[in-house]
């Protein structure tokens, strides 16, 4: 049998793992796929690449697409998702001299309570400038949620500044930043290098924060609608295979090579184990939740998700930002999702869409078959969003 | 001849900087800027509020401009992705040499056009240079990795150099191989022994 060619995009971080695994251990092969993998240099080019066709695919922060649909991107032919490639990931750190003030002022770091860092931070000298590795992230909307939650505004109190992730550690070097969210493992190599301190993982903000998609345009998922299927189930068994506990030795070696993500595979094992060096004399935090790629429902593309992010690009950028509601659930596929998996026998749950927040715990539900059990889906500050009202 | 526009260039080697600003002056007088601190860029970038932003592709500071393309402050100009321009050619043309262009609102196609010409045509030729070099590397490298295996297999098997390049030449083709890839797997398996 004949391989079909396509070529994903992504950018050198741990999160790209089900990509990279979907190629190494064979899962695109499997499925029919001769899967080949070009790194982008900036999360503007790889949208570039995917809208101009030079690859079909790409590890894609989960509000690119979104924005795609509203007024967001100009000119620029729309994007979809296909299945969520990972949950959570990203860390939340300060430079040492914010480090310093906060220590002063008597903060515990955590590395847990997210409302009581936000309280700390909140007391540091303003406006501070924090580094997100684009505008257009679940990083910008999870450290503008945390510090709305204690009374701090965009532009008077904090500016948010796109920083690339491999160069967020050179910016807090050079004093341009005060704080910074990035996902691993750039945030470790601040911490290595930079002298950070981590102060938060993401998921303290959002327990189930959906950070990367599997992105395509929408008319390529139409015309090549057999190929889409097959990827989709490529990548739910390679998410299947990283959420084993026996993988990590053998996974860090393979994405810490250089044309994966490139740095040390010590630096890669802190986040596959969620146990992270958190400042620059060695003290080790452990977060359960840190980055799950497959486990409790974490691949399904909730149309929910994607109505979340709408509500907060349009709460954040205001104006500019523009969306039919019909559309918004539309980005993320769920019927193709649905589609792909069918023949995999994977229970699937009723419903498209569902309250983000409302889970205190890991909880079983009802599934087409069977049943299914879902993480635990909680905001920090016990917000629910129902995509109903 | 367009008339003047302020042009930022975004480019840290000083030679290529060097080399569009000559490129671009040829397209009218200008006024260009040169940035090459990625620490503050869109701050800098702004602060000249430019007609146009050029920055090459492969530079991942360019995610910094992007955030004046998607919201730019009240007070600064926004910039916009050339693609929004919808000339396809020429954003395809400028895709493939490896630039990308952020242009004001409200600037005419007719008066981006040349300075985009002049900036592709420019680009394209750094990537003919960087294709030659690396390939005129790898060449290198490949040579001296057969003279290393060419000088194992003399040694291991009493041969002379050609002989010894006519082994390594038909051990390829039997494998349907490179002659670098076998001489690498040699080397490689011999410093494993060594």
């Amino acid at each position: 049998m004949s391989l079909t060619p396509i070529s994903a995009g992504f950018i050198p971080l741990v999160d790209a793992a089900p990509l990279i695994v979907a190629k190494e251990l064979g899962f695109a092969e499997e499925e029919g796929l001769a899967l080949s993998l070009v790194q982008a240099p900036s999360w503007s080019t790889l949208r570039d690449q995917l809208a101009f066709g030079h690859i079909q695919a790409a590890h894609m922060l989960s509000p690119v697409p979104v924005a795609s649909h509203m007024g967001l991107m100009n000119g620029l032919p729309k994007l979809q998702v296909l299945s969520v490639l990972s949950m959570n990931g990203n860390v939340i750190g300060v430079s040492p001299t914010m480090a310093g003030l906060l220590e002063v002022r008597g903060y515990q770091f955590d590395f847990s309570d997210a409302k009581a860092a936000a309280l700390a931070v909140a007391s540091l000298p303003k406006p501070l400038r924090i580094g997100v590795p684009f505008l257009l992230s679940m990083h910008a909307e999870l450290v503008s949620l945390w510090l709305n939650s204690v009374g701090l505004s965009a532009g008077t109190d904090f500016q948010i500044h796109a920083v690339p992730p491999p160069l967020m550690a050179q910016a807090i070097k050079n004093g341009d930043l005060d704080v910074f969210c990035v996902g691993e493992p750039w945030g470790s190599f601040t911490v290595d290098t930079a002298d950070g301190t981590l102060i938060l993982p993401g998921a303290a903000i959002w327990t189930a924060a959906p950070e990367k998609v599997l992105a395509t345009r929408v008319d390529w998922s139409e015309q090549n609608e057999d190929t889409a299927l097959r990827l989709i189930r490529a990548l739910w068994r390679a998410g299947q295979w990283l959420d084993l506990p026996s993988k990590q030795l053998a996974l860090a070696e393979v994405l810490a090579r250089k044309d994966y993500v490139g740095v040390n595979s010590d630096l890669i094992d802190r986040a596959l184990t969620g146990r992270l060096v958190v400042n620059g004399a060695g003290d080790t935090k452990h977060h359960e939740n840190f980055l799950r790629f497959h486990n409790e429902g974490a691949t399904f593309p909730w149309q929910s998700q994607a109505e979340w992010i709408a509500d907060r690009l349009k709460a954040r950028l205001g104006k500019t930002a523009q969306g039919e509601n019909a559309e918004i659930l539309g980005i993320f596929r769920s019927d193709l999702y649905r589609v792909a998996l069918r023949q995999l026998g994977t229970p699937m749950p009723l419903t498209n869409s569902k309250i983000e927040g409302s889970l205190s715990a890991k909880t079983e539900v009802r599934a087409v078959s069977g049943s299914l059990s879902l993480g635990q889906n909680r905001f920090f500050d016990g917000q629910t969003f129902d995509p109903q009202r | 001849m367009s008339e003047n526009l302020t042009i930022v260039v975004v480019e840290k080697d000083r030679d290529r900087a060097c080399a569009i600003v000559d490129a671009l002056a040829e397209t009218g007088s200008h006024k260009i800027h040169v940035l090459s601190e990625v620490s503050g860029l869109a701050r800098s970038v702004a602060r000249f509020s430019p007609d146009v932003v050029l920055v090459d592709v492969t530079d991942p500071s360019r995610d910094a401009i992007e955030q004046l393309a998607i919201a730019s402050d009240p007070l600064e100009r926004p910039v916009a992705l050339f693609v929004d321009r919808s000339n396809a050619q020429l954003t395809k043309a400028a895709i493939e040499a490896g630039v990308s262009a952020y242009i004001v609102d409200g600037l005419q196609n007719d008066r981006i056009k040349p300075i985009l010409d002049a900036a592709i045509a420019r680009f394209q030729m750094f990537q003919r240079m960087r294709t030659e070099l690396e390939t005129t590397k790898r060449a290198l490298e490949e040579r001296k990795i057969v003279d290393r295996a060419k000088g194992i297999v003399m040694k291991a098997r009493g041969l002379g150099e050609e002989e010894a390049y006519a082994l390594l030449r038909k051990t390829a083709m039997d494998q349907g191989k490179k002659v670098a890839d076998v001489a690498q797997a040699l080397v490689t398996a011999s410093e494993l022994l060594s």
